[in-house]
């Protein structure tokens, strides 16, 4: 029984030896500290990805292992993983590198596996509060910069009000439904919903949309990635976000299956304004960080289209949307971690000016990526996209379809604003040389985008058969 | 009159008197002291209804931390208290309509409380018939809920751990305590005899 659970075991006892650690070793061990958490995020994801198939349930009912939990858990393992690979070197260089970032990495994660895996309202308010207390202190990590201080507090007090307007709307499901489960949920919720389970839903949806960052609840999203250490930036824009999906995908389709109407709903305006907010937002940004902003809320909208379909196909399409996201948003931070000229970060879109003249390899890979996160085929990006717009369609949903191919070719122009100055703008100062593993980060993300087309079927496969199994789960 | 019904009108009563007199009695220490007495008090109408594991912790909590806590604020912290108890009648309509909607609510919870008392057939953990409260409340905590227990464990955890990284500072030129180094001095490293010729000062000797 306890297999089931073998990921977080790993990672809850992990973070209690690299703690003890660091505590005896002191800052000289900031370095062990982070090798050993890269260790035992990899255990977990060795676990993760080794377990028996099929459903279990766990801990009367709070904890359940299937499919689609151990893909969507295996992907956050993989931000993680490659957010410390990215950090280690560039704390170090600014004398950030305390051990306690990789513990709270660690933590954050652990608390987005409780969240992924959760069956029961208290259980993902644990993970959630667990996973973004975490985050808030990460994001003021570099204490000495205002920003960065800024960035925390802003994260904090708004996290703080989505905490609570998730845990007003989770006292308002027990109090109609009677229940905390999401199969007793879904049990009670035959016939016509009574509108006090509507208004729960909706303050349930808000919660997670505060941590998605999707329209309406996006304010924070810009502010706190400028802010934040772009390695932290990084892990924001990546793990997090699929925690917050996945538990968002969950929740509905097995909590409220019986009142996917009203659900959908939500999810379709959300989408649509975060498609279009993401498109004409980034449109003036010079941070190339803010406009990473901008772009993921803008891909969390393309990613709840296929939410917003309601059906086993859609779920398989944001599964897909997901994967190929975060190696796009992992191998552009790579590169934007590596803009540095003469060891000081710049993060404006005017540093990259003539980039391919400088630096061919880095121009090339993060055209590459821009090209698939603006969605142009045969890149990964277009058919992240075509997977959640075929759902949508089969679901019957054309005019969100046209809207969001739309918000698309709106995006497209900042994407190829930023291949534009680096292909054809006047070269500025060369980036200094960047590490072998920032290199490869990219240059592997590079490729992965480039080849999916050639061998989707594995990633294709395993998303079908976890959609379907959670879809499954539901309907009796 | 059995016992139980003398001792509920003895620590009702108590209660009472104690609560009215924390809001009105004019030295604050004195407050906080009518507030210990109103909690110990109402942990004795806990022993009442049977509830001895509320009762203990409401002494061991509030008694044993939060009152005094509140005895360190009142004594460390120059509060000017006249002063705060100044517009007392300017913000009476607004106390008394908060007061008000208070009696509404409470109203309601008590009498939907009458009509069903079993919480309308909805209760996530059942009282279990035969069992101690505390064997009870170990039962929900630390089996059934053994899992979220140990994950609120990691949140605590995860605020220790942020508020060091945030707030501890090793500043370099800060002269601290190195008792090691302390243990092991020596007489000869530690004291220099000086011969200090009569007349003539420290100064000379050097």
């Amino acid at each position: 029984m306890i297999g089931h659970a073998l990921p977080e075991f790993i990672l809850a006892l992990g973070i209690l030896a690299m703690l003890l650690l660091g505590a005896l070793g002191g800052e000289k061990r900031a370095w062990l500290v982070t090798e050993l958490a890269i260790g035992v995020l990899g255990l977990a994801l060795v676990a993760c990805l080794f377990q028996p198939s099929g459903a279990t349930v766990l801990f009367n009912g709070l904890l359940v292992d299937d499919a689609f939990g151990r893909f969507m858990k295996a992907l956050s393992l993989v931000g993680s993983i490659a957010t410390l690979l990215m950090a280690m070197a560039w704390f170090r260089r600014r004398g950030l590198d305390q051990y306690e970032f990789p513990v709270l990495v660690c933590l954050a994660t652990l608390g987005m596996m409780i969240l992924i895996s959760a069956d029961n309202l208290m259980a993902l308010y644990l993970g959630l509060e667990l996973m973004s207390l975490a985050l808030y202190v990460i994001a003021a990590y570099a204490r000495a910069d205002a920003r960065a201080s800024e960035a925390g507090l802003k994260y904090f007090v708004l996290g703080a009000l989505s905490s609570g307007l998730l845990l007003y709307g989770a006292s308002l499901i027990y109090g109609f439904a009677g229940t905390l489960g999401f199969a007793g949920i879904a049990a009670e919720l035959q016939g016509p919903a009574s509108l006090g389970i509507i208004f729960g839903l909706t303050f349930l949806m808000a919660g997670l949309a505060f941590k998605m960052s999707v329209v309406p609840f996006h304010m924070w999203t810009p502010d706190v990635y400028e802010g934040a250490p772009t390695p932290v930036t990084a892990f924001f824009a990546s793990a997090p976000k699929i925690a917050a999906i996945a538990i968002t995908l969950r929740l509905v389709s097995v909590a409220f299956p019986g009142i996917s109407g009203e659900w959908r709903q939500i999810i379709i305006f959300m989408s649509v304004a975060s498609m279009a907010l993401g498109a004409f937002g980034a449109i003036g940004q010079t941070n190339i960080k803010r406009l990473m902003a901008y772009s993921s809320i803008g891909h969390m909208g393309f990613a709840l289209v296929g939410l917003a379909a309601g059906t086993a196909q859609g779920v398989e399409g944001v599964m897909l949307y997901m994967t190929i996201y975060l190696v796009m948003t992992l191998g552009t931070f790579a590169a934007i971690i590596a803009m540095e000229i003469k060891g000081q970060a710049v993060e404006n879109i005017a540093d990259l000016a003539g980039l391919s003249s400088t630096n061919f390899p880095m121009a090339f890979f993060l055209a590459m990526m821009m090209f698939s996160l603006a969605g142009i085929p045969p890149l990964a990006g277009f058919f992240a996209k075509w997977y959640v717009f075929v759902a949508a369609i089969h679901a019957g949903l054309y005019v969100m379809a046209v809207l969001g191919v739309l918000a698309s070719a709106v995006a497209a122009f900042y994407y190829l604003r930023i291949v534009k100055v680096m292909f054809f703008d006047a070269a500025g100062a060369s980036f200094d040389r960047a590490s072998l593993t920032l290199r490869s980060l990219l240059a592997g993300a590079g490729v992965l985008v480039m080849v999916f087309w050639v061998w989707p079927g594995p990633v294709v496969a395993v998303t079908h058969h976890a959609a379907r199994a959670l879809m499954q789960g539901q309907k009796p | 009159m059995t016992p139980a019904v003398v001792f509920f009108y003895i620590f009702a009563s108590v209660l009472c008197l104690a609560a009215f007199m924390v809001i009105t009695a004019r030295n604050p220490v004195h407050s906080v002291m009518f507030l210990i007495l109103a909690f110990v008090a109402s942990s004795g109408l806990f022993l009442l209804i049977g509830a001895e594991f509320l009762a203990m912790l409401l002494v061991v909590v509030y008694v044993g931390a939060v009152a005094v806590l509140f005895l360190f604020v009142v004594m460390m912290l120059d509060v000017d208290f006249a002063e705060l108890k100044q517009g007392f009648l300017q913000y009476l309509p607004i106390g008394a309509l908060i007061g008000g909607l208070v009696v509404i609510e409470l109203v309601l919870v008590v009498g939907g409380f009458i009509a069903t008392p079993s919480g309308g057939g909805h209760v996530q953990t059942p009282t279990p018939a035969a069992a101690s409260n505390v064997m009870a409340l170990g039962e929900v905590l630390y089996t059934r809920y053994f899992y979220l227990f140990q994950a609120a464990g990691f949140v605590l955890l995860t605020a220790m751990v942020g508020a060091i990284v945030l707030t501890l500072h090793h500043k370099p030129g800060v002269k601290r305590q190195n008792i090691a180094a302390q243990n092991a001095r020596t007489r000869a490293g530690a004291i220099d005899i000086v011969k200090v010729p009569s007349g003539r000062g420290l100064e000379a000797a050097e």
